[in-house]
């Protein structure tokens, strides 16, 4: 609709730019959502960390344990009880007890990471840096020992079949078909943010949160416990990056591969300060960087035409894929539009004693 | 003196311990699925395995150190980082754009005379390092933005520039995989060969050169005092005159230079041209070197021998007990974690010596969030 314009001298080229972009997000909306899907639940994570004062880099290796034990429960489960999927998301008993194991592994990792960095007081960015370590380590150690005996797939999610008259819909039918042509796992992804967003800045609860990452001290001086609130925020933290999990091995995927969440636990902590430590920000961060890549490999395959085309082909496609991590340097360093964390991020907290 | 040593050693010989019990639990609990019966004994056939493998025979010391070369170095970067409260995470990105310049610029003087070759290709990855670890420098001097996350940034940006090179400008045409040129004469000369396969260059020296010479930095110079005043208490630092920016930017310039020369070497003396997929883990595996040795400059030299061993001795481990080198990865995290829960480890063994832990590292923690106290 746009055609007309591409003429234009300049004008035109921009035109072509935006109408290709609007062409590509469109084409690949749901393929964007749901490679943001793991970001967005990673960087909630970090936002139940971070807003309650303890940094969280340990995200990836989370959500590598997750994927892995998700997978090799479904697996386990699969084969005692076969069942045929269901006509919701293709669900069987397997998968869901999958998911469990998956978001179970997030909590226990979360556990630790809550004990060394609150009880014994380290640093967090070890604790999080031991998290990525054994996990990496352990995963590795269990598919390889697995893999000889070629454990079977225990199958994934089915994503939604909406019907195709909404899918249809002129200007507004790839956004159906972008959030509702999805697995469950990415599906529920807008729903948490929002949930999270809601109750971190409109209830008692969200409240005291980020009291106690701005100011601890204040916030105990009001009858806050500090150190409970943190230990729950922290532990709960870990169901997301459990879910994260989950979505590499039963709703993206159906297989494990060792060290294959590939550093999306880092851009999730991208999307997480890129977001501004928001849940709803960071999942606009998460669809900005899963959209970035897909331009990136839409540039490769399917360029546009002329001028244009030679343009955008002349850059490499790694500059598409390492914009998230340049763009959230910038954010970080303040120029373009800064980003603080909250004031008590990192520190360990220490009740006065008791005289 | 007597008491330092005993407190500075004991800490990381019970870590050590203990990762290697767990781990030991690790291999029985999972001993049916590799030898196929239940099999209490598999943990010391194991660890013999990685002892033989590393210490056993002369092959095995020269992987060793080979092996230990790139740790040390990349190790005395998170090291010399931890006593400006500074946490490097970046060793692997600074190692990589260390590595794929010197791989570039000795690909093109690879018929260049040896004496000319070698050098300047190994001056040009310690400078590309030194160039990557001064951005994070200078991004927390004058913006406050966080060393942990921009290095972790920098680390996956250093990954693409890599791939761009590698599978582009750099690219050896007729190659069948994604490679830059072999570096030809470039290469650092071999020093131990006895045909087997496993060879030494000249570069393992480098890490025994560079460790007294931070130490002498940080204990005897007046810079290394200035960056020990900073990491432990930057205000007060800034009260004496000093100028936290500036040694911030140094710091961390200096840590790029140590990786970058990691690097450097590993490509110009083990592997002789860059893969677009290289694949490393090293600038993590530093900050296990750099903990364990309490990040005292010596110390590293033997925290990076032991690293090294684990990973020369991994592949006799898995032909010999049967047990993938992914345990090594876990033994890694596992004495970082006993290293830090120390306040589990000190019960286990009634240690009551102070100390063990880098103090340092309290000055890292405390400037990540919005109160940051090195920005003026």
């Amino acid at each position: 609709m746009l055609a007309p314009l591409f003429d234009v001298p300049v004008l035109g080229l921009i035109v072509q730019l935006v109408d290709y972009l609007i062409n590509v997000l469109t084409v690949n909306g749901a393929l964007i959502l749901a490679l943001s899907a793991p970001l967005a639940l990673g960087a909630m994570c970090g936002v139940m960390n971070e807003r309650s004062g303890v940094v969280n880099i340990g995200i990836e290796g989370m959500m590598l344990a997750a994927a892995f034990s998700g997978w090799y429960v479904a697996s386990i489960v699969g084969q005692a009880i076969p069942a045929d999927p269901s006509g919701v998301f293709g669900a069987t008993p397997a998968l869901l007890i999958g998911v469990l194991a998956a978001i179970g592994t997030g909590l226990l990792l979360s556990v630790v990471h809550a004990w060394l960095c609150i009880t014994v007081r380290a640093d967090q960015i070890i604790s999080g840096t031991i998290i990525n370590i054994v996990a990496f380590g352990l995963t590795g150690y269990l598919d390889l020992l697995l893999s000889q005996g070629s454990q079977p797939s225990g199958g994934k999610f089915q994503p939604f079949d909406p019907p195709q008259w909404l899918m249809d819909l002129p200007f507004v039918g790839w956004l159906f078909r972008m959030v509702l042509e999805q697995g469950p796992i990415t599906m529920s992804v807008i729903v948490l943010a929002v949930v999270l967003q809601v109750l971190l800045f409109r209830t008692r609860w969200g409240l005291r949160t980020r009291a106690v990452g701005e100011h601890p001290k204040a916030a105990e001086t009001v009858g806050i416990n500090v150190i409970r609130l943190r230990y729950q925020n922290v532990i709960l933290g870990g169901i997301f990056a459990g879910l994260g999990g989950a979505w590499f091995t039963l709703d993206f995927g159906s297989s494990f591969q060792i060290g294959m969440t590939n550093g999306r636990g880092y851009i999730a902590l991208a999307a997480l300060i890129f977001g501004r430590w928001h849940p709803v920000g960071a999942l606009g961060a998460a669809l900005l960087f899963a959209a970035s890549g897909a331009l990136g490999t839409a540039i490769r395959t399917t360029p546009p035409p002329g001028q244009l085309g030679d343009f955008l082909t002349s850059i490499p496609e790694q500059f598409f894929s390492a914009l998230p991590y340049i763009v959230t340097i910038i954010v970080l360093a303040g120029v373009v539009g800064r980003s603080t964390p909250p004031a008590a991020d990192g520190q360990p907290y220490e009740r006065e004693a008791v005289t | 003196m007597r008491a330092r040593i005993w407190a500075a050693l004991a800490m990381p010989a019970a870590a050590i311990l203990l990762a290697l019990i767990a781990g030991a639990v690790v291999i029985i609990l999972s001993s049916p699925i590799v030898t196929g019966h239940f099999d209490p004994l598999l943990p010391l056939a194991t660890y013999s395995a990685i002892i033989q493998g590393s210490l056993g025979s002369v092959n095995g010391l020269v992987d060793t150190v080979v092996a230990a070369t790139p740790l040390i170095l990349v190790g005395l970067s998170v090291a010399l980082c931890f006593k400006a409260g500074l946490f490097n995470i970046g060793g692997q990105g600074q190692f990589l754009m260390g590595a794929v310049t010197a791989a570039g610029v000795g690909a093109a003087l690879s018929t260049a005379p040896p004496l000319v070759a070698v050098p300047v290709a190994i001056l040009a990855g310690l400078v590309a390092g030194a160039a990557y670890g001064f951005i994070p420098g200078a991004l927390k001097a004058f913006t406050g933005a966080h060393e942990v996350v921009t290095t972790i940034m920098l680390n996956y940006i250093a990954y693409y520039v890599v791939s761009y090179l590698v599978t582009g400008p750099l690219r050896e045409q007729g190659a069948s995989f994604a490679r830059s040129a072999d570096v030809g004469n470039a290469a650092i000369p071999i020093i131990f060969n006895q045909g087997t396969g496993h060879e030494a260059h000249l570069g393992i020296l480098l890490p025994f050169i560079a460790a007294p010479i931070i130490w002498w930095l940080l204990y005897r110079s007046t810079l290394g005092f200035e960056i020990r005043t900073v990491g432990a208490n930057p205000d007060a630092a800034r009260y004496a005159g000093m100028r936290p920016r500036m040694l911030v930017m140094l710091t961390m310039t200096v840590g790029g230079l140590l990786a970058g020369l990691a690097g450097a070497i590993e490509i110009l003396g083990v592997q002789h041209y860059m893969p677009a997929a290289y694949s490393t883990n090293v600038g993590f595996e530093a900050i296990t070197v750099a903990l364990l040795a309490r990040a005292n400059p010596i110390g590293v030299i033997f925290s990076g021998l032991l690293l090294g061993a684990m990973r020369a001795g991994a592949p006799l481990m898995q032909i010999q007990a049967g047990v993938p080198v992914q345990m090594i990865d876990l033994l890694q995290g596992l004495i970082l974690f006993f290293l830090t829960a120390d306040i589990l480890v000190r019960k286990v063994f009634r240690i009551r010596a102070k100390g063990g832990g880098v103090d340092e590292l309290n000055t890292v923690g405390r400037t990540y969030g919005g109160q940051t106290t090195t920005a003026p």
